[in-house]
């Protein structure tokens, strides 16, 4: 059925387009779905992806920036030269779709333990590292003047944020605490900079193939900040897959981090990237209680929602190789 | 007292037949669930098994470090506020002990195959 809306709508902007084919729908959360499609052509088919909030949804969780500005956001960057899907069309009222966007499908993987253990990846993994600290340094050099509307918050915010998140769960976890304690003693103050921060980059969210990054994926998380969240966020233990030694990502050493985000013309400050590796660990922890109580009181009973509550743990022995390390 | 077979032999029962006789019919999406459903299963016979023991172990430990009593939840509640208004942290003898202890018997039996699981395992 969508096929047919797409297809309308398609034929109003892709010139010679006469249809579409192969919808399929990749993930779909509470109130944004992913789909595939093919655009038919006399030239060949053309690859898509629309990203959409179906009719009917309110508006998106109060830390999301929103369909419109992520379209906006991926376009900057795609002109920019930071690796990012070419976004061809944003929705409009009466086309039936709901709101959102329409971008180039971008070939390549996602799934982290693919690219973190198939033979394919082999040649770009050690790559990696480096390559990750050059596209964040271009992405956090995108204007602000030309930036759509985003929230801002400073790390002082943003720990009284999660600190509310927590205490809402009522989930005594005393190395949370500890967490939470650790945080506000370290609190870096206000960046001497703000820029464009992606806010979920990480592995798992990038499209890679056999030479590299090919896509920075999932916007949604875009906010004003302090540039060095993102190299935190993107050394999390989480996001290693078992990896534990390599802390980009499973990829490579923080020293290739840095090395290509100053090659690239910006400075690293590495105590702020600790900070903020710490606070993405407990953010993650937090997230999972979420899922917890969203599997608890509805309206997603799903078992891997379940599931997920019961990793919080994995932070909380994170946190503590992080701030009470043992000796080796 | 109830008869048996115990809840853990129950539902150990019930994981082997999906893994064995089941896992081979399935595939895709369903397949993914299925592998979900019989990880839930495994973590809650290894909860049935552990929890009694690292249970009492946690209690003793958080008396010893908060000088009262109480069941596993209101210690812990007591524990988190005490860290919360600064009372107790790192430099508070017995209190990394604890939490890597605790971390360690919870991990045991949420994800014993993570990885900072493991080689804290072999310190």
């Amino acid at each position: 059925m969508i096929e047919a809306e797409l297809s309308r709508s398609v034929a109003r902007w892709c010139k010679g387009a006469t249809g579409v084919t192969g919808a399929a729908k990749l993930s779909g959360g509470a109130s944004q779905e992913t789909w595939r499609f093919d655009v038919v052509h006399p030239d060949g088919p053309i690859g898509a992806i629309l990203r959409r909030s179906p009719k009917g949804y309110g508006a998106a969780p109060t830390r999301a920036a929103g369909l419109a500005a992520e379209a906006q956001l991926m376009q900057l960057a795609y002109e920019a030269g930071v690796p990012s899907p070419r976004v061809m069309h944003v929705l409009t009222p009466d086309e039936g779709l709901g709101t959102g966007f329409i971008m180039q499908r971008v070939e390549g993987e996602t799934i982290a333990r693919k690219i973190l253990r198939d033979d394919e990846f082999a040649a770009a993994r050690p790559r990696l590292a480096r390559q990750i600290g050059g596209v964040l340094a271009a992405l956090h050099k995108l204007p602000l003047g030309k930036l759509p509307e985003l929230r801002s918050r400073s790390a002082t915010e943003e720990i009284g944020e999660f600190e509310r998140d927590y205490r809402s769960l009522n989930w005594p976890k005393p190395v949370f605490e500890l967490a939470l304690r650790w945080l506000r003693d370290h609190d870096p103050g206000p960046s001497a900079e703000r820029t464009l921060v992606h806010g979920d980059f990480r592995n798992g969210n990038l499209i890679i193939d056999a030479d590299g990054i090919c896509a920075v994926l999932d916007w949604e998380l875009a906010h004003l900040g302090d540039p060095m969240e993102d190299l935190g966020w993107v050394c999390v233990n989480s996001w290693r897959f078992g990896e534990i030694d390599k802390p980009v990502g499973g990829f490579g050493t923080r020293e290739e981090l840095f090395a290509g985000y100053e090659a690239a013309g910006r400075k690293c400050d590495p105590s702020r990237v600790k900070f903020w590796e710490v606070m993405g660990t407990l953010r993650w922890g937090i997230m999972c209680g979420g899922m917890m109580q969203r599997f608890r009181e509805g309206p997603d009973h799903s078992m891997e929602r379940a599931m997920i509550g019961r990793r919080a743990s994995e932070t909380e022995i994170d946190l503590l190789r992080l701030l009470a390390p043992r000796g080796s | 007292m109830q008869d048996e077979p115990t809840p853990v032999e129950l539902t150990k029962s019930v994981a082997d037949f999906l893994r064995n006789d089941i896992t081979p019919l399935i595939s895709g999406h369903q397949a993914f669930k299925l592998r979900v459903a019989i990880n839930i299963l495994d973590l809650v016979t290894r909860q049935l098994t552990q929890e009694e023991g690292s249970d009492a172990s946690e209690v003793e430990r958080l008396r010893g470090l908060l000088g009262v009593d109480g069941s596993v939840t209101d210690l812990n509640r007591a524990l988190a506020e005490r860290i919360a208004k600064g009372e107790v942290d790192l430099a508070t003898p017995g209190l990394a002990e604890h939490l890597w202890a605790t971390t360690m018997d919870k991990l045991a039996v949420d994800q014993p195959n993570y990885a900072s699981y493991k080689r804290e395992l072999g310190r």
